[in-house]
Parts: structure tokens; C-alpha cells; sequence
């Protein structure tokens, strides 16, 4: 094993002897590097980051494969369109400043993206390489690139903000779209404060992704790279109760609405109110944004010797191995359909199973059995069978009759999914929502109110970081002509 | 950082502390609540707003000792800080015009009675308040709530003010006699006490206010953490509370589920230095 300041060395020295320009030959024959990651049996009893990043040399290489072709669809499937064929000619130049420049330039939140987006389904998906071997690994590069520049912020240049235009916006919730939202008006030249119920910024990035997976230093290093900018932010806010919607509109001239859609949906079963049963968002807020994990945290959680996660999505994978890091001995998901169906990104999956999660597919809670105590002790389940394609195009699971079995449990979390939360929108009657309570918007991210946008969860139901930011970037174009437009 | 300006002592280990917070000051309606968290690292605790002033920008919040966060946020001195403090959450206290109310409180509740109690006084109701406590000095607010009370009743477990015994004695008289039979009871309590009232008050059926405290960490729905059986219906306090119909609330889960952290509350403070364990230990005898 090399020693720390050896590894330091390596990570760290430039990449010299390059060649300037390989042949197509030559950058296919390169293979896709492997995300170095913590040992499996280490890392499921601690908290500490799964993948480890790649080293200079490592990046460079990879950045290699890409062909450089004429027609980018990776950019096209990135929701923020990142100019990445650019961002990796510079990595494999091994010019890391203009790689960040043209990376942050595109993206407000790269440390975030390069760890938690689905980079399989949208860039590297669209990638040439994919089909035939392995697409060019985006995701590791661009996190490589991002906390490059984190660790050397005096190396990257900046591009100063646009002249003051005395616009005044104010972004509701600071989450991925917040965030995201907040980074490009501020760039715009307007004056931007960001409003954030709870008492930490971030959103879901905080209280819902785990440390092993997002560490909360890296969402702290971007949102002050925000504050940098002039961005205010002001915690403790909630909107629709400590100020209204109506009271905004009179004091910032747009409105942005990125506040989440933080209400979990119930299993409806018999037994969900015993103890030691949780909603995703409560087991993962006790354990991020509380540190409940920590053993001079004053906030306390149930370490469940046998638990049970229900759901098969990301927030499932992210409960399910965090119960494994409290020191579980067994801990595994229940999902309703297949593998094939799970809504999860194939690395958690991965990942999961190499932490000795275990899969229950095809089977649906029934009951949650408690003891004379009022304590969790069983999961009684339902075995189903893939029917007929639903709305979504995945066939439907439909129960197995008679087929049910019991498991031995002592804490069930529910990772169902979300909901919108009505706490804003019931304060303001006027703005226009569909009927599951989401706001909704046109193709600008405008509500039926003048002046007031929204995006993320709150428009689109329950979806991913990327999305949301996304919709935060689209929108803050809107709002940027929207605000030129106003007097 | 929210600035104490004052902290005064109400009966042991029981605080009144007046809090700079103009956003909360001017939102907060009576039977409201915040979220407190006193320091970096510390818990999220929601509190009752006692009162405000919209003016002066203030809040009055009535804090008791009884864990190592509420213990931080009662010993906080003039000219501190409490680190977070969001709300108004809750739904509002439904006030309106009943006619006789009876406002029964008991220990802390008496202060979350408190703004109600007012409240229903200046809606034109003839307010009728009982409070209990275990003895003299843990009954709190007495002079407040006389002043817009038609009649204040006193129980304490030992005798040692007012009547001996408790609050449901008071009120079941007050029942039993037709000129000064309540036509709604606001009860806020320690829960045995609220479910007591609610015992009472069922046969007659009057109809009963109690106001719960569950287990809460973010206050605005997310978690679902607070949920209490209302009607059989799963409701979270936080957005559907903190007042509830007492006759439909099952107190059973409430009392169970509150007691859900109790081994871990216990490790927490017996980890505490010993001056502040025993000062927690004698206010929970």
C-alpha cells in the first residue's frame, strides 16, 4: 500500500509527457477507469465517503476517451447542458482551471451532480461509446473537476457578475433548485435571497442524502461559493407560515418557488404507528440533518437489529444503507415489482448489495406487526406477480392470492415517495395547482401568478437533484427576461 | 441568532423568556407554536408561543427543564442567544364565540392555556379557568388568567394552594351544575391530565379541546415523526395540530409513541454534568 503523502503525491503531481493529440485509435483502445471506492465490509459500519474520487493521472486518462465527436448528444442529455466535450478536453490536457471554468460556468452545483446525478440515463447514456464498449465516464470526471476546484478556488477564475440591475428576487427553499436558481440570477446581475424553512441550507441535499454518498462539507463548500456571489440566505423562513407569498410578491420583484415536495405518503397499512416505524424523510433527516449517527448527537434514533426499508428508489437505497451503517445485522428492501423495474441508479443498487443488503422483490406490506409493547417485531407481505403495463409503461404488480409470508423486523422505513406539501400553497389560494396539489407552470417555469416561477419537486412530483436543477437554470432565464421586461 | 432579552424563573425549572423574533412576532396567532434549537448540534424542540408583540418585535416562549435541550434553552441568559428559532407552526386555535368555556391547564400547559384563554376572554366568551399543579410552587400564571377570568379555580395534589386533588374534581363539579355547565372545554396538559378532562367531559358530550406534543423534528409536515390516531385518521400535529378534538384523539398511541426515545433521553442525561442532572431529576419526581 502506498503511504498517504505517496498517494498525496500522485493524486496531486501533474500529469506530464502527455500527448497532445491521440488518434480515435488510440482513445478507443483507452478503458473506462473504475471508480476507486472504501472496501464494502469497512464501509457499511461507517459513515465516510463510498467512492474515493480519482487520482489526476486517472482523470486525465479517462478524459482521453473521449472521441470528441461532432455531435454531442451528451450535452443534449444533460439536463443543465454542460459543455462537456469542452470540460474534458481541458482535463485531458490536464488544464484543470479552464476544465472548472467551463464546468461552473455551466453547472452551479458540480460537486453535487459528479456524486448524485443518474449520469447513466442522461449524459453517458447519449454517449458514442456506449454502445460499443463503456461510455466516458462524465460523472467521475466532472466530480474530479469540481473538488479540483474546491481545494484550489484561488486557481479558477471567476467570472465576475453581471452589472447590478437593482432587481430584487427572492428563491423559495434552498435545495438543488434554489440553489441552482439563486447561482445563475445572482450571475445575471440581480440581488438575490434565498429562504429556507429549515435551519441548515440545502435542502434535501442535506437532510436526505447521506454523508456516505453527498458529505455535507461539499454542500457547504457551494453554498458559500453562492454567498460569495452576494447570494442572501436566510434559514428559519418558512413560507406560507412565518411570511406569505402575497407579503414576497410586495417586497421582491420575482419569486421563485423550489420548496420540495416534503410530505410523505403513508403505507395505509395496520401497524404504521408502532414504534420503530419511520418515514424515509424522518429516518434520514434524524440521521443528516440531526446526526443522529453521531453519539454525542442529541437527537436519538432506533438502531434496528433487523430492518426493513419498503420502496425500490433512491431514497430507499439511501435508508437501507444507512440502517446497515447503524449497525444492523440484517437489513433489507421490500419492493412490490422486479429488480428490472427498481427506479434506484444501478451504482446504489450495486453498492447496496455489496453492503449485504438484501432484495425482497415482488412483494408488498401487509401489516406491520407489533408487540405487546406497542414495538415492531414482524412484516407481514404479500407476494405479487407483474401484470398488465400501468401509466408509468411498468407493468403493474398484482397480488399473488393467498400468497403472503412474515418477516422478523424491528424497524420498518417507509420510502414510498413524497408528496407536495401544502404549506405554502394553502397560504396562497390564487396560485394555480393540478389536481395531486403541485403547482403548475408553462414552458418558462411561470406561474399563473405575474412574477412568480417554480420548479423541482414542487412542479414535477418526486424526481432527482438534476431535474430540479434544471428547472432552476431554465427558469432563471424566464425570470432574468422577465425582470429586464419590469420597470 | 435570536437575542433573549429576558428569562425569568415561573416556578422550578419553569422559564418565561421574551425572544427577539419580528418575523415570528408578527405571523404568530394564539395556539402556535415554534421550533427551537438552542445551539450547533442541539435538538429541534417546538415550543408554544406564549405571546407576542408584533411591535417590539418579540415572543414570549414557556420552556420546562425536563431533557438536556430544554434544560440549554431555559439556561440561556439575557443578552444570549438561541441559535434557531422557525415558525409560527400549527394550525391556529379555532376561537370563537362558545358562550361559558371552561380553560383547564395543568403544570407547563397552563402557560400554552394562556394566549387561548385570552384569546376566548376577548371573543366575548365567560371564561371560566382551572389550573393544577403538584403543589404551590409549580402553579404558574394565577394572576395573569385572573385578570380576564369570570372565576379562577386552584387545585394542587398536595393542598398546599387551593383545592386538593385535581383539576377534573373542579371541573366535574362545574359540570354537575347546570348555571355553570361549560359549553366547550380547552384542556392543555401533561397528557394524563387532558385525558382525564376528556373522560369527563365525554358523557356530557362538550365538546373538548386538547392541545398535543408529540415527538416533532422539522414542524412543517415533512417527517411525519408526530403523527397521533384522530377518528381513526392519521394525522401529523405539526400541520394538522396542535389541537385536536380530545373525544377522537387516541391517547393510548400518544402516550406510547412519546415514549419511544426514553431509554436514549435517560443516556442523554445521565451523561449531563451533574449540577443539571439532578436539577432534571428532582423536577421529574
Amino acid at each position: 500500500m502506498a503511504s498517504p503523502s505517496h498517494e498525496f503525491l500522485r493524486r496531486h503531481q501533474k500529469v506530464i509527457h502527455m500527448k497532445k493529440e491521440l488518434t480515435p485509435k488510440e482513445r478507443m483502445a483507452i478503458e473506462r477507469v473504475k471508480m476507486p471506492e472504501q472496501d464494502p465490509e469497512k464501509r457499511n459500519r461507517n459513515f465516510d465517503e463510498v467512492n474515493l474520487g480519482l487520482t489526476r493521472e486517472q482523470a486525465s486518462r479517462e478524459a482521453q476517451r473521449c472521441l470528441q465527436c461532432k455531435t454531442r448528444p451528451c450535452v443534449r442529455g444533460c439536463p443543465v447542458h454542460v459543455r462537456i466535450p469542452e470540460f474534458l478536453q481541458a482535463v485531458a490536457e490536464d488544464n484543470l482551471p479552464e476544465a472548472a471554468r467551463i464546468l461552473l460556468g455551466d453547472n452551479t452545483l458540480p460537486a453535487v451532480c459528479g456524486r448524485v446525478c443518474p449520469q447513466e440515463t442522461q449524459c453517458e447514456i447519449q454517449c458514442v461509446r456506449s454502445g460499443k464498449d463503456a461510455p466516458v465516464a462524465v460523472g467521475y470526471l466532472e466530480r474530479f473537476v469540481a473538488d479540483w476546484a474546491m481545494e484550489h478556488a484561488e486557481e479558477v477564475a471567476e467570472e465576475p457578475p453581471a452589472p447590478a440591475t437593482g432587481k430584487k428576487a427572492a428563491v423559495v427553499g434552498s435545495g438543488p433548485a434554489g440553489l441552482t436558481m439563486a447561482g445563475e440570477l445572482a450571475r445575471m446581475g440581480h440581488s438575490v435571497t434565498i429562504f429556507e424553512a429549515l435551519h441548515e441550507t440545502g435542502g434535501v441535499l442535506r437532510y436526505g442524502i447521506p454523508e456516505f454518498r453527498l458529505p455535507k462539507r461539499v454542500v457547504d463548500l457551494e453554498v458559500s461559493r453562492l454567498r460569495r456571489m452576494g447570494v442572501e440566505i436566510e434559514c428559519n423562513v418558512i413560507v406560507g407560515k412565518t411570511i406569505t407569498l402575497g407579503e414576497l410578491r410586495e417586497e421582491f420583484d420575482a419569486i421563485f418557488i423550489g420548496n420540495g415536495a416534503g410530505l410523505p405518503m403513508m403505507l395505509n397499512i395496520p401497524g404504521e404507528n408502532l414504534k420503530g416505524v419511520y418515514s424515509a424523510n424522518e429516518y434520514l433527516t434524524r440521521v443528516n440533518l440531526m446526526n443522529a449517527w453521531r453519539a454525542d448527537s442529541p437527537t436519538p434514533i432506533i438502531h434496528g437489529r433487523q430492518v426493513a426499508v419498503v420502496g425500490g428508489g433512491n431514497t430507499a437505497m439511501d435508508a437501507v444503507r444507512t440502517s446497515r451503517r447503524l449497525g444492523s445485522e440484517r437489513s433489507t428492501i421490500v419492493y412490490r415489482r422486479g429488480e428490472a423495474e427498481m427506479p434506484a441508479r444501478v451504482e446504489e443498487i450495486k453498492h447496496a448489495r455489496e453492503e449485504g443488503i438484501e432484495f425482497i422483490f415482488l412483494s408488498a406490506p401487509l401489516e406491520i406487526i407489533g408487540d405487546e409493547k406497542g414495538w415492531v417485531k414482524g412484516l407481514l407481505c404479500q407476494k405479487m406477480e407483474l401484470g398488465e403495463a400501468d401509466a408509468s409503461g411498468r407493468r403493474r404488480p398484482v397480488p399473488v392470492e393467498g400468497e403472503t409470508f412474515e418477516m422478523e423486523v424491528d424497524v420498518v422505513v417507509n420510502a414510498i415517495g413524497t408528496r407536495a406539501n401544502p404549506l405554502l400553497t394553502t397560504s396562497a389560494p390564487t396560485l394555480k395547482l393540478n389536481k395531486k396539489g403541485y403547482i403548475e407552470i408553462d414552458q418558462d417555469g411561470a406561474t399563473n401568478l405575474p412574477g412568480v416561477f417554480a420548479g423541482g419537486d414542487i412542479v414535477r412530483g418526486g424526481a432527482t437533484v438534476i431535474l430540479a436543477m434544471g428547472d432552476g437554470k431554465s427558469a432563471a432565464a424566464a425570470i432574468d427576461a422577465y425582470l429586464r421586461r419590469k420597470n | 441568532m435570536f437575542e433573549v432579552l429576558e428569562n425569568e424563573t415561573l416556578a422550578p425549572n419553569v422559564h418565561r423568556l421574551v425572544v427577539r423574533a419580528p418575523r415570528v412576532a408578527k405571523a404568530r396567532k394564539p395556539g402556535q407554536f415554534v421550533i427551537v434549537r438552542p445551539s450547533e448540534g442541539g435538538e429541534r424542540v417546538p415550543l408554544t408561543i406564549g405571546d407576542a408583540d408584533p411591535k417590539a418585535g418579540t415572543i414570549t416562549l414557556f420552556v420546562q427543564a425536563v431533557g438536556a435541550t430544554t434544560l440549554r434553552i431555559a439556561g440561556t441568559a439575557i443578552g444570549e442567544s438561541l441559535r434557531d428559532i422557525a415558525g409560527p407552526l400549527g394550525l391556529a386555535t379555532d376561537i370563537r364565540n362558545w358562550g361559558r368555556v371552561a380553560c383547564v391547564g395543568g403544570g407547563l400547559g397552563t402557560a400554552v392555556l394562556f394566549p387561548l384563554a385570552k384569546a376566548l376572554a376577548e371573543a366575548g366568551n365567560e371564561v371560566t379557568t382551572i389550573i393544577g399543579g403538584r403543589a404551590e410552587p409549580y402553579v404558574i400564571l394565577a394572576e395573569e388568567l385572573r385578570a380576564f377570568s369570570k372565576e379562577l379555580l386552584i387545585t394542587t395534589e398536595d393542598g398546599s394552594l387551593g383545592r386538593k386533588g385535581f383539576v377534573t374534581h373542579v371541573l366535574q363539579e362545574m359540570i354537575d351544575d347546570p348555571d355553570r355547565c361549560p359549553d366547550a372545554i380547552y384542556a392543555i396538559g401533561p397528557v394524563p391530565m387532558m385525558r382525564a378532562v376528556c373522560e369527563v367531559s365525554r358523557p356530557h358530550r362538550i365538546k373538548t379541546i386538547v392541545s398535543l406534543n408529540p415527538i416533532m423534528i422539522d414542524g412543517t409536515g415533512m417527517c411525519g415523526g408526530c403523527r397521533v390516531k384522530v377518528g381513526n385518521e392519521t394525522k401529523f400535529a405539526c400541520v394538522d395540530g396542535p389541537e385536536f378534538d380530545g373525544h377522537l384523539v387516541d391517547f393510548a398511541l400518544l402516550v406510547d409513541r412519546l415514549s419511544m426515545y426514553r431509554e436514549e433521553e435517560c443516556r442523554l442525561v445521565a451523561s449531563l454534568p451533574p449540577h443539571l442532572k439532578d436539577k432534571i431529576i428532582n423536577v421529574k419526581k
